[in-house]
């Protein structure tokens, strides 16, 4: 059963269009929304959520319809919104324990549950602080926390590694990998940032202007290319050329050699080339798609109305 | 020789109840009325509200003192005058206190927090404002619960006509506490920032008093009773005294009220009016505030 699924999906405020009839439809998991800013991806929460009712088209969150069980909807899940949403006066113990019980778990275990999740987030004796003082890692945990302490089914992660270092980045992605993995809670996150995606998500999807520019598997982004990337200590023009010369494809690109696999003699002609010039060989591998390329060198035709403007934001 | 060892238990999973609607209304009405004290927040919070609450309470205090030293019973004050007697005082509490529940999950951004769970727009300005009626009227019957019983102690003669008139006066309470919190979160809730909610409910109270005052004042010297009486609804403390003189046999304390027999039930009415109004407002103030 999929945990979200849209079909022909649209929202049309006056004057913008901001969802453009999605079809998509994920398996639990950890799933990437990626989009740039204004791409939709807030509004396409708020749907499902079921908080705003679509202009057209249909979608389903747990196998609920976000259209007239947007009750049932909000109590298996959890919401992290992008902006700051903490008030600096009361503790994280205090906050996530009130969160708790606004989804209806008695008092004793929302104390308990709450102690254990802001453990889990990494929030230990400063949960007891104002969290006015709180750095924006600390913050993000508590954001977190909060949407993670009634054990929902799926969580929506709006931003989370948004104004976090690169420690604290990384953190966080290695956060939501285990909120999927060991929590088991699916997770659906967004970001504009299509390469912290790659290492946290299961599946990606991907909308521009509101409108679907992909769906489907990490995997199948990052699939082998076809291509062996292989570096040598020096003479790559050398190699390069002698390569050439025995009719493969070959293109330098910084200090990599990239050639594009003919067959199983590919690898045999490499090697005796690398033997041959007396070379010192450091690697020689597959080449992995990276989900960027996808907007370098899109599959699909691009959609008209985007404005090329858009892409090279990526 | 047992060392102690950390266990991680790692991520657990709840299977047990969660409860509906009624315990989730009831745990944020809680929760907005411990706010209103400053309960569950800095030591800082806390001092304005209680410092009011003293400062609510030595009057009826020290008017209990008189009584049993002089033994004069007469100088016991009238319960339902309390109210108006300290209405700066409690103008103060509603100005501190109104923003607390009104404004600071809006400005903080917290209020999609709760429309994304099971908690609804019109659940969630009810539990608010009951909480703000109820802090209110904690500040204002307890006094009066102290001239009260403080007149029981010294053996005030008419008992009854005593118990008569204090239940009358906690129903006034009840009105103020009503028409003062309708007021004072509607005003908070459309000034964000806490400094100016705090200026403009205690500009709306006072100012609408002062006004009523010089106009009563003016048509009382041209002997225009009627008007100056009929002026008297519009602002809170006086609205609320014409309902307590009119309706619940109360004698007058503001400056005029409207006549009999049309000025209770207007009064009354108008109070209505406002309550039921400003829950509408603040409904739609609130889910506006919730746009993700």
């Amino acid at each position: 059963m999929p945990i979200i699924a849209a079909q022909g999906l649209t929202m049309r405020f006056p004057g913008v269009t901001a969802l453009d009839d999605l079809t998509f439809a994920v398996e639990p998991g950890v799933v990437g929304l990626v989009g740039a800013n204004g791409a939709g991806k807030s509004t396409l929460i708020k749907i499902l959520l079921g908080l705003l009712p679509a202009s057209a088209g249909q979608a389903r969150v747990l196998d609920l319809d976000v259209a007239t069980q947007g009750g049932p909807i909000r109590e298996r899940v959890g919401y992290m919104p992008e902006y700051e949403c903490l008030p600096p006066d009361v503790s994280a113990t205090e906050f996530v324990v009130h969160m708790a019980r606004m989804s209806g778990l008695p008092p004793t275990v929302a104390r308990e549950r709450a102690a254990d999740t802001l453990r889990h987030v990494g929030l230990y004796e400063e949960r007891y602080r104002p969290m006015g003082g709180y750095s924006t890692g600390m913050r993000q945990r508590v954001k977190l926390a909060q949407a993670l302490v009634h054990d929902p089914r799926l969580v929506f992660l709006d931003e989370p590694t948004n104004g976090l270092d690169p420690a604290g980045r990384d953190e966080m992605l290695d956060l939501i990998r285990r909120i999927g993995t060991e929590f088991g809670i699916s997770v659906l996150v967004t970001s504009h940032l299509l390469g912290e995606l790659e290492r946290s998500c299961d599946h990606v999807v991907i909308i521009d202007g509101g409108r679907l520019l992909r769906s489907q598997p990490v995997a199948a982004f990052t699939a082998a290319s076809g291509v062996l990337s292989v570096e040598v200590e020096e003479g790559r023009d050398a190699l390069g050329h002698r390569l050439a010369a025995a009719g493969l494809t070959v293109r330098p690109e910084g200090r990599l050699l990239l050639v594009d696999v003919a067959g199983e003699h590919t690898y045999d002609l490499i090697r005796d080339a690398v033997v041959d010039l007396e070379l010192a060989l450091v690697r020689m591998e597959q080449r992995r798609h990276h989900i960027e390329e996808v907007f370098a060198a899109p599959q699909a035709p691009p959609p008209q109305a985007v404005p090329p403007q858009v892409e090279r934001t990526w | 020789m047992v060392t102690g060892t950390i266990h991680d238990i790692g991520y657990r999973h709840y299977e047990g109840r969660r409860l509906g609607r009624g315990y989730v209304l009831r745990s944020l009405y809680v929760h907005n009325l411990r706010a209103a004290w400053g309960l569950g927040r800095p030591a800082r919070a806390k001092v304005m509200p209680f410092l009011l609450a003293a400062i609510m309470l030595l009057p009826a205090a020290g008017d209990v003192a008189v009584v049993a030293i002089t033994k004069e019973h007469d100088l016991l004050w009238r319960y339902p005058a309390y109210a108006t007697y300290l209405q700066v005082v409690i103008a103060i509490f509603l100005a501190t206190q109104a923003p607390v529940l009104a404004s600071r999950e809006l400005r903080f951004h917290v209020v999609p927090l709760y429309f994304s769970r099971p908690v609804g727009p019109l659940d969630f300005v009810l539990a608010k404002m009951a909480a703000m009626v109820t802090a209110l009227l904690a500040l204002m019957a307890t006094p009066v619960t102290v001239l009260y019983v403080g007149g029981l102690v010294n053996k005030v003669p008419d008992a009854g006509g005593h118990l008569l008139r204090y239940l009358g006066a906690l129903v006034g309470c009840l009105l103020f506490a009503l028409v003062l919190a309708a007021v004072g979160m509607v005003v908070a809730a459309f000034t964000p920032r806490r400094g100016f909610g705090v200026a403009a409910v205690i500009a709306v109270i006072m100012l609408s008093s002062v006004f009523v005052v010089t106009v009563q004042g003016i048509a009382e010297a041209e002997t225009n009773f009627t008007f100056a009486g009929w002026m008297g609804l519009f602002t809170p403390f006086n609205l609320v005294d014409a309902v307590q003189v009119r309706l619940l046999g109360a004698e007058r304390t503001a400056v005029a009220v409207p006549p009999a027999p049309l000025g209770g039930p207007v009064a009354l009415a108008l109070c209505a009016v406002l309550v039921l109004g400003s829950i509408a407002v603040l409904y739609r103030r609130f889910r506006k505030g919730a746009d993700l």
